[in-house]
């Protein structure tokens, strides 16, 4: 089965779908495991990068947690259906766990995550049927591709930026399936900015 | 130019002049495209909107804003005490290299290198910020 074709594809069973995303998830378990472990080596060594490092992660954990409410409100608006509603679950599901990746590696190095907002705003009046959904999502994975590399490289933690970029795959494929189920193509561009 | 007045353009200057010299050696800001600038704007939008704030401040009202001030806005300290007027110097100089222009700036983000799609950026943001939608936002 086509990892981008689903989406299109009514027919197809969202069990194997999700067996598809959960086959992913190998590689955010691989990010997790390398952020943690970046954590515990820099406060091993106490590094001075630290505060900097723990700044960028929350600024990433702020903009996770607006994308899981935002995946909600789409999700609750009863424009999406199947199986377009699934896969926005599937993806608020990375979300979630991108979130509570960010938010332990924080912990783990001694900073202080930030909690969810009590309000978000989105521009709900301009979402009128599923594709406003689906486009409104795909301008926020996008967004989040590119602030995700402009992330990497300024880890003082190579390790975190590793970890970052694992996360910035996740979302470049969120962004792709996005694009396909709205009809355009789905990688654009061979590069991301 | 009396010494008042010399003394407030210093006192206002420092605080940039002391961010690491990327302000002092600021190059006059090219002229950019609004309609390509959107496109480079799009890299943005995980964390800020024009009209509203998220996990980083509205760009409605941007120009001639001094950082750090829009109210209930939670800003880093260094955000805050940074005393940069945002206009297309200051934006340029920012946008370069947000954490070298702000050391401690929570906008954990590398820049942008190329110094057209900044003008192209800034061109978009001043044409928005002129629209209808940022009227009073």
């Amino acid at each position: 089965m086509s990892f981008l074709s689903f989406v299109r594809n009514p027919s197809i069973d969202m069990r194997d779908a999700r067996r598809v995303f959960l086959g992913q998830s190998g590689l955010l378990l691989s990010g997790a495991a390398v952020a943690l472990m970046a954590g515990r080596d820099a406060l091993a060594k106490g590094k001075e990068g630290g505060a900097s490092d723990v700044r960028i992660l929350n600024t990433a954990l702020g903009a996770e947690l607006e994308a899981i409410a935002a995946y909600q409100v789409g999700a609750e608006s009863g424009l999406l259906k199947k199986p377009a509603l699934d896969l926005a679950i599937v993806f608020q599901g990375h979300h979630k766990e991108h979130a509570s990746l960010l938010s332990k590696t924080i912990t783990t190095l001694g900073g202080k995550p930030v909690s969810a907002k009590s309000e978000y705003t989105f521009p709900v009046d301009k979402l009128k049927s599923d594709a406003d959904v689906l486009r409104f999502a795909a301008m926020l994975e996008k967004g989040a591709v590119s602030a995700y590399l402009g992330a990497v490289p300024v880890f003082d933690n190579r390790d975190l930026s590793k970890a970052a970029a694992s996360i910035l795959g996740d979302e470049a494929m969120h962004w792709a399936v996005l694009r396909n189920a709205l009809g355009e193509p789905p990688v654009p561009s061979a590069f991301m900015s | 130019m009396s010494p008042k007045t010399w003394l407030a353009a210093l006192s206002c200057s420092l605080p940039l002049w002391a961010a690491g010299g990327a302000w002092a050696a600021a190059p006059a800001a090219m002229t950019g495209d609004a309609a390509r600038g959107e496109a480079v704007y799009s890299r943005c939008l995980a964390c800020h909107a024009l009209a509203y704030d998220r996990t980083g401040p509205r760009h409605c009202g941007l120009f001639g804003r001094q950082a750090g001030t829009v109210p209930g806005f939670a800003y880093s300290d260094a955000m805050r005490n940074s005393k940069i007027i945002w206009d297309e110097k200051t934006l340029d100089v920012f946008l370069q290299n947000p954490l070298k222009a702000v050391p401690g700036t929570s906008m954990g983000y590398a820049g942008i290198s190329d110094a057209l799609e900044r003008a192209d950026l800034i061109a978009y943001l001043k044409k928005e910020n002129a629209s209808a939608d940022c009227k009073g936002k």
